[in-house]
């Protein structure tokens, strides 16, 4: 146990280190986007209840429905070239064998829709996306990708 | 030598041209007498119906297949045109024997010849326990019974359960569109008497891109409904739609395509459906749900009779109602690795801690089967030796294979009670996995690939089971086995067990190549191996390499020396006597 909590912490630490480097040269607009995010969650909180006929979003995701949030994670490659939205998921994407649908995602995952184009970022490169939370199942007109939850006009740095 | 090579392939295309028709069931294909098939001939052109010739044993085709074709002009793919093509779906063939199938349209022709062949009419076996760990190779038994018996001065310790099961076969695994294979082609073959292509389960794979529309073979839950009554038990620690449970089923040019499969495995109902991917079961409306429609198949499975099991305690109790039918979703996905599950509760273990494990699940499945005086058909898969060799994490795949051999155990017993019982024992495919020797961390200094022993230094490992439990007490002994693999990703080598959850060698980047995990470079000592195979593979790959069936019980003759895989089927359809109707 305390060796992957160690080599995570390490990496983020790492990842953070890197992340200052990178925006020091736009301190002011990281500081602001930052400040407007009024409130934090994380991927251990999005659900309440989890079981093998449903998982139940937690009280803090309702509470924080349609409100401004900020949240860290992982860019998963792009699903397509011309895809609207990215995947923010909890661990950098790893093993996803024959992953030709998106019935293969993890089920804690949410969906970033971003207000303006973006460069994608590496993949071991912890993100945070601040937008408006928006829950309940929703299907991506152009990819047929269904989502559950989901983060809109975001943007995000690198952490 | 480019010309040359460009050459050589210009001719391979232009005699390609001169006998462009495809035609499903493939050459060489082997039918059960009496079981349902569709027929389908692909032409390169577009032809006219009057211009299709098609005779099967030098006679009109509609004396021998029974129907007249259905003519398609043009099949597409968007806006390209593939050709005309003729279909004829479910149609069968009574007599046992060789029928040449020739068919020509314009300048296009070609000529293919299928085995029919019946059974006996008199059953050998009542119940068939087919078990299977995916990706099952050598290494993994080898070291299964290394890591769970221990080995002194150069002999085991002691035997695993499948190290009593005679080993019959050598199975050839290879795909019809490739050498190289996968769960999906492998387990059709295996479960239909066909080979088909990769990701491809109880059809052949036709060219229209549409994955539901691809010829049809018949599989052996519905060959079972057809001729028997007879229970049938899928039992998985993967999701009841992956691969290998989905190919007992289904009927899909692709794997990918779970909700439908739950559909497929619903419409046949096995009396026994024990495993994971609970999510396929439930209506897009429900959070964690991986349908698109509003289906509720826990419900309509319980409307049809089911017990529904959630937990291990739910299924001790479902177990004990007795009522014939149970229905066990144990995890949204895949259920957890056994060293995950029983030792190190990492994984997702703490999200769905209640899971049951293969041996629980096989013993409820007996139980619950064998009630039925008609007999019944098993099938049990170890899925994790093979989700986890896909990563590089052999104690996980290895400690699985002991829960594998512990399943194994309980059809052994119960085959002794019951001794009209075929036990068969296979995998499905093989993973490039080889043991080495060991990695001994009292070697001198901090160089981790200094500590790995070779020959005789490699000693033995000093793994304990104090429990007697059958696995071992810890898996980051001292002196441990060291597997490899022959392929993979770029990844980091630690040469240490993943204690902290199942190993992720690589990550992929914005290019969607594959690149080394950097969560492991700095574990002391590990060190960089560049992958050898394309930077698009998240991880190592499956091997062509045979894969080594073991039989016992009553039919076990029916499996001998070098068998294609979809052999294995004509051995399990003689002891069942398929090509029998049973029903009477």
């Amino acid at each position: 146990m305390s060796k992957s909590v160690e080599a995570r912490i390490n990496r983020r630490q790492t990842l953070q280190t890197i992340g200052l480097g990178l925006i020091a040269g736009l301190p002011l607009l990281a500081a602001g986007t930052r400040a407007e995010a009024n409130s934090d969650i994380t991927f251990d909180e999005l659900y309440g209840k989890v079981s093998v006929l449903g998982l139940e979003f937690s009280e803090k995701v309702k509470q924080l429905n349609g409100k401004e949030i900020a949240m860290r994670g992982f860019m998963a490659p792009p699903l397509k070239a011309e895809a609207q939205f990215f995947v923010l998921t909890e661990i950098p994407m790893s093993i996803c064998p024959f992953c030709s649908t998106d019935s293969d995602w993890p089920d804690n995952i949410v969906v970033v829709y971003l207000g303006e184009k973006q460069t994608f970022t590496q993949p071991s490169q912890t993100i945070e996306v601040r937008g408006k939370l928006e829950m309940g199942s929703w299907t991506d007109p152009e990819t047929g990708f269904v989502s559950l939850l989901r983060i809109r006009q975001a943007e995000y740095d690198t952490v | 030598m480019r010309k040359i090579l460009a050459a050589l392939v210009a001719t391979t295309v232009l005699a390609g041209a001169a006998q462009a028709a495809e035609v499903f069931p493939l050459d060489r294909a082997t039918i059960l007498s009496g079981s349902p098939f569709d027929f389908k001939v692909e032409f390169d052109a577009v032809v006219k119906p009057e211009d299709v010739k098609i005779t099967v044993n030098g006679q009109d085709y509609k004396a021998a297949l029974g129907k007249e074709v259905e003519f398609v002009a043009e099949e597409r793919n968007k806006d390209k045109v593939l050709g005309s093509a003729v279909i004829l779906r479910d149609i069968t063939i009574a007599n046992a024997g060789d029928y040449k199938v020739e068919v020509s349209a314009g300048s296009e022709t070609k000529s293919v010849t299928w085995n029919v062949y019946g059974t006996p009419s008199q059953a050998k076996a009542k119940n068939v326990i087919f078990l299977i760990a995916d990706g099952l190779s050598v290494a993994h038994r080898t070291a299964a019974r290394i890591m769970s018996k221990g080995m002194t001065e150069g002999k085991a310790n002691g035997r695993l359960n499948m190290d009593d099961v005679p080993p019959v076969a050598f199975i050839g695994t290879s795909a019809t569109d490739a050498v190289a294979t996968d769960s999906a082609n492998t387990m059709s073959a295996y479960m239909t008497g066909h080979k088909t292509a990769v990701n491809a389960i109880g059809v052949y794979a036709d060219r229209t891109p549409a994955s539901l529309d691809d010829p049809k073979v018949e599989n052996i839950a519905e060959a079972l409904r057809r001729q028997t009554k007879k229970s049938i038990g899928i039992v998985s620690t993967a999701e009841l739609q992956d691969a290998t449970p989905a190919a007992v089923v289904a009927h899909t040019r692709k794997r990918g395509d779970k909700a439908d499969i739950n559909g497929m495995l619903f419409d046949l109902k096995p009396e026994v459906v024990l495993g994971g991917g609970s999510a396929y079961f439930l209506p897009q409306s429900t959070a964690g749900s991986k349908r698109k429609d509003d289906k509720d198949f826990v419900k309509l499975f319980q409307d049809a009779g089911y017990k529904l099991a959630t937990s291990k305690g739910e299924l001790a109790t479902a177990a004990g109602a007795n009522d014939g039918k149970i229905l066990g979703l144990f995890h949204t996905g895949n259920l957890d690795t056994t060293l995950d599950r029983e030792f190190l509760k990492k994984g997702t273990v703490g999200k769905f801690p209640e899971q049951p494990g293969l041996v629980e699940m096989t013993k409820v499945a007996l139980d619950t089967l064998s009630k039925n005086p008609e007999g019944f058909f098993l099938m049990v898969e170890a899925a994790n030796v093979d989700k986890m060799s896909h990563p590089l994490d052999w104690d996980r795949a290895v400690v699985d294979t002991i829960e594998f051999d512990q399943a194994i155990g309980v059809a052994r017993e119960f085959a002794a009670k019951n001794p009209d019982t075929l036990i068969v024992v296979t995998g499905d495919h093989t993973h490039g996995v080889s043991i080495i020797g060991t990695v001994d961390d009292e070697k001198p200094g901090t160089d981790m690939r200094e500590k790995v022993g070779t020959y005789a230094e490699a000693g033995f490992p000093n793994y304990e089971d104090k429990n007697g439990d059958g696995f071992p007490d810890k898996v980051d002994v001292s002196r441990r086995l060291f597997l490899n693999a022959n392929n993979g990703p770029d990844h980091y080598e630690t040469f240490r067990p993943k204690l902290d959850g199942p190993f992720a060698p690589a990550i992929q980047n914005e290019k969607k190549e594959y690149i080394a995990n950097e969560q492991y470079k700095d574990v002391p000592g590990a060190v960089f191996v560049q992958g050898i195979i394309p930077k698009s593979a998240d991880s190592g790959v499956h091997a062509v390499d045979d894969i080594v069936l073991q039989a016992e019980g009553p039919g076990a003759e029916g499996f001998r020396g070098y068998m294609e895989q979809s052999d294995v089927y004509k051995g399990l359809a003689e002891a069942f006597a398929l090509g029998a109707k049973q029903t009477n």
